[in-house]
């Protein structure tokens, strides 16, 4: 009953994983372009032609560049993502609390952000048109329009400086209390709310509208539901696909799209350490932040799919 | 003034009832204009009140309006709606809410649209009767279940647990009249219950509806634009046009002894004298056993299906949605390349693939259809439309085309002044005409023509029809005239082909096809048309051999 679904799904995801091995590609494939190697990097002014020679050999340089691919994939997969040239660390090691300190930060923008946004957009649709409705949008809209950087700013002067009620500076650190947690993550979060909450906002409203031309929802009406229970149970239901597509696009946003809230709030994430080691042109951290970026873009974006194709009851409960 | 004790037996009584609506026509100011012009009614308790008229007669409107609804900016500017004694006007929203779904239920024309996908039947179905609070869950399903059963809808205890998409659209409809009767309500408003049916599965959904209004004595307010369906079942009709009142009176008095000449030419639609002509001795197109499938499919939509056209002639194919008629001319011209079989054309085999089609093999076969808003470019001007097979096929320009584009015109029955007008500029049955001209543009020897009068009023229709058969005479173009609707093909054919699951299952001359003995499809198919004659329907369901396909 249920093969069409799993034959969707299973086709999204190997698409998905196909998706991934090319931008692995591609990410290993740009880091090649560029002048210079790893080797030039390490020794940098003091380089001789001998020393440059011998590091290469120890590195493998000297491999060709697909047997190097493969030797870097296979380190990926097993959980190996190379060595910072810039501090010697292991890179997966320092990722993974930066990861898991974005997330943490993603999350709770995302539980405040996605239940507000759709509330707003079918408030919005339930006046529409009404100055209800200007307002939401007007509202939304410009907070989508200020740059985050500005809002980050603002937030920190009103909250951090005038009324201190939230620290400017997000410091995070092992086995911080969760409540202090919070209120540390309590400013970029709502900067980050700020930015996502128009665009979520606005395609609920249009994907619902869109469906209040049915005439499925005039037979909800003739039987006397109310205006608000019309939206509720006849409307959003069939417009739940757009939704959560727009909805993962921003929840990817929040998870990659961070770095500049990250560097105003200066919290340990994944895009303060991105940024970092761009500046210090350290190759392998910027393909190893670049893989994890892509593979949360592309995970969500399947989550998206799949949640699209359940949510139609033709192909959950085929004829 | 107003009657504060209604007769017993009242139920529905509309008075000077008015309503407007306001337009916005581009680059004019917005304009009020008057949908419904001061039209009364009453209804008793148990009755069935048929509202007759074409589109644009306000029917549905006036339907809607017992239940306080105006679709889109649609708004009751006057008059009185007294309901079960009260003026429902006066209620607002809270009270429009609240008799909505309980003394008054709607069943509309399109219940594939009307339901919702994303829910399952039953919750539909009880949805009315638990938000108002007149049973419990329990209750309503077994009150639901009994409904189904009523309208001997198959599997009653668990086609509710189905969703809309699984079940088809002659049972979907009867699915909505049992989400009707669930609440059981004082009124139904039935808006073209069965316009959207197929004329075999119609007249099943139609004796379902007829005896759930007897066994249930809910009164109802039955709209439609087929005088033949509404006789069947109502009580009394009212005849509108234009908002306006036209006659009232009892269904024998008014299909019998109309009083009104609106009223007697709706009677008297669909008689178009036709001499059938004998077929020529060669046809210029044939089409030889041919069988197609969409996609990869293993179903085939068409099986090995033969028919020939003669020059200046007409060919009806007639048959169910589903049986292939439109998916046969798509065949023919080449948008679906058949799997196998042939199309021969002036005795030479014409290619599959409409891109291996020269241009003059194009010109050769046009194409109307039924929509005819959607077959036209909205941005573009009727001269421009009618214009453009002048420029492709003859490369005519200027002022040369200009002349023909207002010969065709002529053709057509309209005059130079449309030359300038957009689509939307036009009614449907002048839309339809410009479809026309277009293919009569291109100087075809045949014309397909698919459904074109099924979106039309009968009036209207029967001028197309008209025009269609002055314009053979005078070109001597051959037709293809796809069609479900059987009074149309008497009035125009010369040959039939009666389709059937992707088979023709019934060929040959009109007289001889629509002479007995029939096949037991054809026969189904024939005594399924309504007749302008009270007791028909008991008649023909008692008469019937097979059942439709869609059920």
């Amino acid at each position: 009953m249920s093969s069409p679904i799993v034959k969707l799904v299973a086709q999204r995801i190997a698409l998905g994983i196909l998706l991934l091995l090319a931008v692995s590609v591609l990410i290993f494939a740009g880091t090649q372009i560029l002048p210079g190697d790893v080797a030039q990097a390490i020794l940098g002014q003091s380089a001789t032609p001998e020393s440059l020679a011998n590091l290469r050999e120890q590195l493998g340089l000297n491999d060709p560049a697909i047997v190097r691919y493969f030797r870097w994939l296979g380190g990926v997969l097993t959980g190996d993502l190379g060595t910072a040239m810039s501090s010697g660390q292991d890179i997966a090691t320092s990722i993974k609390g930066r990861l898991w300190n974005t997330l943490f930060l993603a999350f709770w923008a995302a539980i405040v952000a996605v239940p507000l946004a759709i509330i707003l957009g079918l408030i919005a649709v339930r006046y529409r048109n009404g100055w209800v409705d200007k307002l939401i949008s007007g509202l939304a809209l410009a907070s989508t329009s200020f740059p985050e950087f500005f809002i980050g700013y603002v937030l920190v002067f009103f909250f951090a400086v005038q009324h201190q009620w939230f620290p400017g500076i997000s410091t995070v650190y092992d086995g911080m209390p969760l409540g202090e947690r919070l209120q540390a993550i309590a400013l970029p979060a709502t900067a980050l709310t700020l930015v996502v909450l128009a665009h979520m906002m606005r395609m609920t409203r249009a994907a619902i509208l869109n469906v209040m031309q049915s005439a499925y929802v005039e037979t909800a009406e003739l039987k006397g539901l109310s205006a608000f229970a019309v939206i509720r149970k006849h409307a959003f239901p069939n417009a739940i696909a757009p939704i959560i597509n727009v909805v993962m696009l921003n929840l990817a946003y929040l998870i990659v799209g961070v770095v500049v809230v990250e560097v105003i709030f200066v919290y340990p994430g994944m895009g303060q350490y991105l940024v970092d080691h761009v500046t210090k042109r350290d190759v392998p951290v910027v393909q190893a932040v670049g893989l994890i970026f892509a593979a949360v873009y592309i995970s969500l974006n399947i989550v998206a799919d799949i949640a699209a194709i359940v949510a139609n009851p033709r192909l959950r409960h085929p004829k | 003034m107003a009657d504060k004790h209604p007769k017993s037996g009242m139920l529905l009584d509309i008075r000077n009832l008015r309503i407007e609506a306001t337009v916005y026509p581009p680059g004019e100011p917005p304009k009020n204009i008057v949908l419904v012009h001061d039209v009364s009614l009453t209804l008793e308790k148990g009755k069935v009140l048929g509202l007759i008229g074409e589109s644009g007669a306000g029917k549905s409107t006036i339907g809607l309006s017992s239940m306080g609804y105006g679709r889109g900016g649609v708004r009751i500017t006057g008059g009185e709606v007294i309901l079960n004694g009260r003026d429902i006007l006066k209620g607002g929203k809270e009270g429009f809410r609240k008799l909505r779904g309980r003394e008054v239920c709607y069943v509309a024309q399109s219940a594939a649209a009307a339901f919702n996908p994303a829910h399952r039947l039953m919750d539909q179905v009880v949805e009315a009767a638990l938000l108002h609070g007149t049973a419990t869950r329990a209750e309503a399903e077994r009150r639901a279940v009994a409904l189904f059963k009523k309208l001997s809808l198959p599997n009653p205890e668990s086609i509710g647990e189905r969703f809309p998409h699984q079940v088809s659209g002659g049972q979907l409809q009867r699915v909505m009249t049992a989400m009707a009767l669930c609440s059981e309500p004082d009124l139904i408003v039935f808006d073209e219950p069965t316009t959207a049916l197929d004329v075999t599965t119609q007249i099943d959904v139609l004796a379902a509806i007829k005896d759930a209004i007897r066994d249930t004595h809910v009164a109802a307010l039955y709209i439609t634009h087929d005088l033949a369906v509404v006789a069947q079942v109502s009580d009394e009709i009212m005849v509108l046009r234009h908002g306006r009142l036209v006659e009232w009176g009892g269904t024998r008095q008014i299909i019998k002894e109309p009083r009104q000449e609106y009223t007697n030419a709706l009677v008297s639609v669909h008689q178009i004298e036709h001499e059938e002509q004998k077929p020529g001795t060669t046809p210029f197109l044939a089409v030889k056993s041919i069988t197609a499938a969409y996609g990869r499919s293993h179903i085939k939509v068409l099986k090995n299906v033969s028919v020939d056209i003669y020059p200046g002639q007409t060919l009806a194919v007639v048959g169910e949605s589903g049986s292939g008629k439109s998916t046969l001319a798509r065949a023919i011209t080449g948008l679906l390349p058949p799997e196998q079989g042939t199309v021969t054309f002036d005795g030479r085999p014409l290619a599959n693939r409409l891109a291996e089609r020269p241009k003059e093999d194009l010109r050769q076969l046009q194409m109307i259809y039924q929509m005819a808003d959607v077959a036209m470019n909205p941005r573009q001007t009727v001269g421009t439309i009618i214009g453009r097979p002048l420029e492709f096929y003859f490369g005519m320009r200027g002022r040369e085309r200009d002349k023909r584009v207002a010969e065709l015109l002529d053709k057509i029955e309209m005059g130079k002044g449309f030359v300038d007008r957009y689509p939307a500029e036009l009614s449907g049955g002048q839309k339809q005409r410009v479809c026309i001209a277009r293919s009569l543009a291109a100087k075809p020897k045949l014309i397909i023509c698919d459904e074109v009068t099924s979106a039309l009023d009968p009036l209207v229709a029967h001028g197309i029809l008209e025009l269609l058969l002055g314009l053979q005479k005078e070109e001597n173009v051959a037709y293809l005239f796809i069609t479900h609707d059987l009074a149309t093909v008497k009035s125009i054919a010369d040959s039939i082909a009666v389709m059937y699951r992707g088979e023709v299952v019934r060929y040959g001359a009109k007289s001889k096809v629509l002479t007995p003995p029939f096949d037991a499809y054809t026969d189904l198919l024939l005594s399924s048309v309504p007749e302008m004659e009270i007791g028909w329907l008991e008649k023909a369901i008692k008469g019937r051999r097979m059942a439709s396909a869609g059920n």
